[in-house]
């Protein structure tokens, strides 16, 4: 039996600072989405939208709070939140509903309108949540972890500032070739070295923007594409949504400690490697199949580690990895062919889709002047708070 | 009149350990000897227990550097700052446990800046004031990390 689905279409709203409404930039994805699958949304059987907790009461129902906007057409709907794997989690619930025979072509959407400078936990007083205290009790925000991690490779790895800033200049040399991202100039490392410290040793080109933003994919099964006359579509092989092993070792977004060690012994391996490699035993491939891959690049540190754990290199040789060239575009095996989060920001729900919709247009041939010659398969790496995984491989 | 001096959290550590001295809290379970911080009262979490009694345990006074770093922007609330006061960059640490094999996050005690640090250094954790609630009632204590060996 087939596992595969087929992605019918994909479509973006341009991410930015746009200041609009998380739905308006849904509803323009999702239209684009459909406009490329050559579909109607009455066409449609299930709308699963990704949830964005920022953006009020509608931002919590997204999959209906779409709906609503592109005409109540009486589709079964779905919202999942899952922080930055909430987009991997749509595209898995829609996965899962038509592997299962409950819907034959589905859309998925996520949206954001993120606030400028550090994310923040929800209001309130709310002492028993994790995301909460870490704010309250140690002022450690998102950018704290990513320079925890940073320092920690240039202790381990020897790992220096400069190789850090290769990413970002890698990075912005793709973005600049995509109409799609926020950022479409080119960045040098002395701009880099030259950016105010957030949180040492990263600078401010070192982490990822927020930013407005959003993405959509129009899935089906391999049926409907065949009936469709699509006979050779980009499928989707695994979606991987794995949680961590317990002992969690590494400290990990929003956690103020790991888990202790003392009565179980950890499990080889770390919980973002884990991620890929759940996404490459149900794909039925692995790193050396791979023509590109997207990975979440919230600190140009972390896209090094990324390699690592998706298998593109051993241990501690990802900053080799990139001062060789490997991962830019015509190298080996390029990584954020679509500019990554250094050009596009972080919004949040949107961004795992965007991903996807990255690897459909690079499988389908139609990237323009980021395109990979001849890309045959990709993954997609990324996490979310709370230890939620998240990866999928889509093949041509 | 002195203020009164409340923990930022309750129960996760104490003034009086069992050496007389400043130590964080966590809990361990009777069954599977897993230690939790912040304590765990509910449920042991080991997939693989079947639960025990948690019960309070003074974790390890001294550690080393896991990882370290420091905030040059103010962080957003809940985290109690003056927005009229100029923002002074804090130090923040992971410092790792060798008795109960974790990574505890804490911020460093006042005057250590990453310069001073090392990975694999050794630390001691110490009390703490939460700097941006000097001006509120009441003071909140919190944990601090500092190099062993200096004072302050
Ligand atoms: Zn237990």
């Amino acid at each position: 039996m087939s596992r595969e689905i087929a992605v019918l279409g994909a479509g973006m709203h341009p991410w930015g600072k746009w200041g609009r409404s998380f739905v308006e930039y849904g509803t323009v994805a999702a239209r684009a989405a459909l406009a490329d699958a050559g579909l109607e949304w009455q066409d449609i059987d299930s709308v699963v939208g990704a949830d964005t907790v920022r953006s009020g009461y509608p931002g919590y129902v997204a999959g209906a709070t779409f709906a609503q906007a592109l005409g109540w057409q009486g589709a079964r709907v779905t919202s999942v939140y899952a922080a930055c794997a909430s987009g991997a989690q749509a595209i898995g619930a829609a996965r899962a509903q038509i592997l299962a025979g409950l819907a034959d072509v589905v859309l998925v959407v996520g949206a954001d309108a993120a606030p400028k400078g550090f994310f923040a936990p929800a209001g309130g007083d709310r002492p028993d949540d994790p995301d909460w205290l870490r704010f309250r009790v140690l002022g450690a925000t998102n950018p704290a972890y990513f320079a925890l991690y940073a320092r920690r490779r240039m202790a381990v790895y020897g790992d220096t500032a400069e190789d850090f800033a290769l990413v970002k200049v890698k990075n912005a040399a793709a973005g600049l070739l995509n109409p799609m991202a926020r950022y479409r100039k080119a960045v040098t490392a002395e701009e880099v070295a030259a950016s105010a410290v957030v949180a040492d040793p990263l600078r401010l080109l070192d982490i990822c923007a927020t930013s407005d933003g959003a993405a959509a994919l129009v899935l089906c099964s391999m049926e409907f594409a065949r009936a469709r006359g699509v006979t050779d579509p980009v499928r989707i092989r695994a979606v991987s949504t794995v949680t961590p092993v317990y002992p969690r070792t590494v400290l990990d977004l929003p956690d103020i400690a790991t888990d202790s060690a003392v009565a179980v012994e950890p499990a080889a391996g770390s919980f973002r490697s884990s991620i890929a490699r759940a996404a490459y035993e149900e794909a039925g491939l692995g790193p050396e199949d791979l023509s590109l891959a997207e990975v979440y690049d919230l600190s140009t540190a972390l896209e090094l580690e990324w390699y690592e754990d998706i298998g593109l290199c051993g241990e501690g040789e990802g900053a080799k990895l990139v001062r060789e060239g490997a991962t830019a575009l015509g190298g080996r095996v390029p990584v954020n062919a679509s500019g990554g989060l250094a050009s596009f920001g972080e919004a949040v729900p949107a961004q795992a889709i965007a991903q996807v919709c990255e690897l459909t247009w690079q499988l389908r041939g139609t990237a323009g002047e980021r395109q990979v010659p001849g890309a045959r398969a990709g993954i997609t790496a990324n996490q979310g708070l709370f230890g939620h995984g998240s990866a999928v491989v889509a093949v041509r | 009149m002195e203020r009164a001096r409340t923990p930022v959290v309750g129960g996760w550590f104490t003034e009086s350990g069992p050496d007389g001295e400043f130590r964080l809290l966590g809990t361990r379970c009777s069954a599977c000897g897993s230690v939790f911080f912040p304590r765990e009262d509910t449920f042991c979490r080991n997939p693989g227990c079947r639960g025990g009694e948690l019960a309070e345990v003074p974790l390890s006074k001294r550690g080393r550097v896991w990882s370290y770093t420091d905030g040059r922007y103010r962080p957003p609330a809940p985290y109690v700052s003056d927005p009229d006061v100029p923002w002074e960059p804090y130090t923040l640490l992971a410092v790792e446990l060798a008795a109960e094999r974790m990574v505890v996050l804490g911020q460093a005690a006042p005057g250590v800046t990453v310069a001073d640090l090392a990975v694999g250094m050794e630390v001691e954790v110490v009390p703490g004031v939460l700097d941006g609630d000097t001006a509120t009632e009441p003071v909140r204590t919190t944990w601090r990390f500092r190099p062993v060996g200096v004072d302050g």
